[in-house]
């Protein structure tokens, strides 16, 4: 077996990133038998990944692939007779019961689901059930899982989320102690940011496009937490 | 203004626009020139002016067309009426539909459908300025606009023509080579393993001839192959730097 990038190497679609038997095959790419050898190739742009005997890509660029449990940011697009259709911004609608959002007994023949939510309404929402034979379902019933009524909702690209959050959350928490602001970050791609002050918010937006832009470096948030001291004091003199 | 054109090929051996026989024309591309698509590429290639913007993967409608195993691929080639040296009726023609029809084909072959099952990927190849060899620009944008997506696929597809000019095999036609020339075979492929998505021919060509304008695309497509990871790459090696343990900085 031979390993043929190295890590972090940024490769693109049908580039060899293995050969010869004994390497598996992590995501974003796929096997082939050439001449009765096994070779690994990556199937999306992005950074390779090399752990131990297993090798995978990092994508830079997709679309959010729904999963069981994700905390989503969805938004209401169609009101039913038991259920919402919630666009969670990937290739398949997510279904919300009514079951899922209220604990009493419903009867579509008295009342009417949008006294509940309406159109356009933009929930935080967690996937409970998705096996891609089926759209995926969703539930209001958790902790933190409510309709949303205020903030700012930006969109990011949804691979950059893990990023956006850090390791083990420290790059969020990062941002919401230095801005004292409240975000919520769906794994969809979809950020709701909190906060009473409007150049606050415009400074959680910037550095949440910088951490986009500049995902695939490293010691991203050293930077950020940098690029906040310095806006931070830039604002404050301002305002005096 | 109507001179008789008597031979594709100068006295001094190059062709009419100043190439060799085996020179490309000269080609530019950008990937994610669109803000709104998913994923989009810009290309130029010679007087060919072409922009593709990709959608998807997404829910598909009507519902109908939905297969329960798999994604559907959708491509929309269209000439702009300005394109051409006449012009053109927005209405698409003959041409249009057969072209969408062989590149969604060709896409259908080097992408992961079976990952999307009930869904679509959209493509909408718009020819700004048409000179010859549309076809395999136009694959060779979408694939940069595919990969600029995110959609998973075995390899970017790579296009470039061949033909017989003169009785000489030349590479990359223009638009006079195509028409008055004697032979014409766009050929696409996925350069590293060296797989064919699109194999066309139009014109008398000896089977020694196709061997050998095969032999000479696939050097073609290998520079072209170059360019076009460039391009991807372009947009991150920009604010490259030394990267550390990404995978480990998840939740």
């Amino acid at each position: 077996m031979t390993i043929l990038v190295t890590k972090n190497q940024l490769v693109i679609p049908g580039e060899i990133l293995a050969s010869g038997s004994g390497v598996k095959a992590g995501g974003g790419v796929f096997r082939k038998k050439v001449n009765n050898e096994t070779e690994i190739y990556a199937s999306m742009i992005g950074l390779a990944q090399i752990r131990k005997n297993r090798v995978g890509v990092v994508p830079l660029e997709g679309c959010y692939i729904p999963l069981e449990g994700d905390i989503v940011i969805g938004k209401i697009t169609r009101v039913g007779i038991t259920s919402w259709n919630v666009d969670i911004r990937g290739p398949y609608v997510g279904t919300l019961r009514v079951g899922n959002v209220i604990e009493r007994d419903f009867d579509a023949l008295r009342e009417s689901l949008d006294r509940i939510l309406q159109f356009g309404d933009i929930i935080k929402a967690q996937i409970t059930f998705f096996d891609r034979m089926r759209d995926p379902v969703l539930t209001l019933q958790g902790r933190g899982l409510r309709k949303i009524n205020n903030g700012r909702l930006i969109e990011v690209d949804p691979v950059k989320i893990p990023r956006i959050i850090g390791k083990k959350g420290s790059m969020i928490q990062l941002l919401k102690n230095m801005t004292n602001t409240q975000i919520d970050v769906g794994q969809n791609g979809r950020i709701i940011i909190v906060t009473y002050n409007l150049e606050i918010e415009n400074l959680v937006e910037r550095a949440i496009r910088k951490i986009e832009a500049e995902a695939h470096t490293s010691g991203l948030t050293d930077r950020i937490r940098e690029f906040l001291e310095k806006e931070k004091k830039l604002i404050s003199e301002r305002s005096e | 203004m109507n001179e008789e054109i008597t031979s594709l090929i100068r006295e001094d051996g190059l062709r009419l626009d100043g190439r060799g026989l085996h020179e490309l024309r000269p080609i530019s591309m950008q990937t994610g020139v669109l803000d709104r698509a998913d994923g989009s590429c810009y290309l130029t290639w010679g007087n060919n002016k072409i922009i593709c913007a990709v959608y998807g993967p997404r829910e598909l409608h009507p519902k109908h067309l939905a297969q329960p195993d798999k994604a559907i691929v959708r491509v929309e080639y269209r000439l702009a009426t300005f394109s051409v040296e006449e012009r053109k009726s927005p209405a698409p023609r003959r041409r249009e539909y057969e072209l969408s029809k062989i590149l969604s084909e060709s896409i259908n072959n080097v992408i992961f459908l079976e990952k999307f099952p009930n869904g679509t990927i959209d493509l909408f190849i718009t020819v700004l300025d048409a000179d010859g060899g549309t076809r395999c620009a136009a694959l060779t944008a979408a694939s940069l606009g595919l990969a600029d997506a995110g959609i998973p696929m075995r390899g970017m597809i790579t296009g470039c023509a061949v033909g017989k000019v003169d009785g000489k095999i030349v590479v990359d036609l223009s638009d006079i080579e195509d028409k008055e020339g004697e032979g014409d075979m766009p050929v696409a492929m996925i350069f590293n393993t060296g797989e064919l998505t699109l194999l066309q021919c139009d014109g008398m060509l000896t089977p020694e001839e196709v061997e050998e304008g095969l032999k000479l695309s696939k050097t073609a497509i290998g520079q072209i192959y170059q360019m076009q990871r460039k391009a991807l790459l372009a947009k991150y090696s920009q604010i490259e730097e030394q990267s550390d343990e990404l995978d480990e900085e998840e939740e």
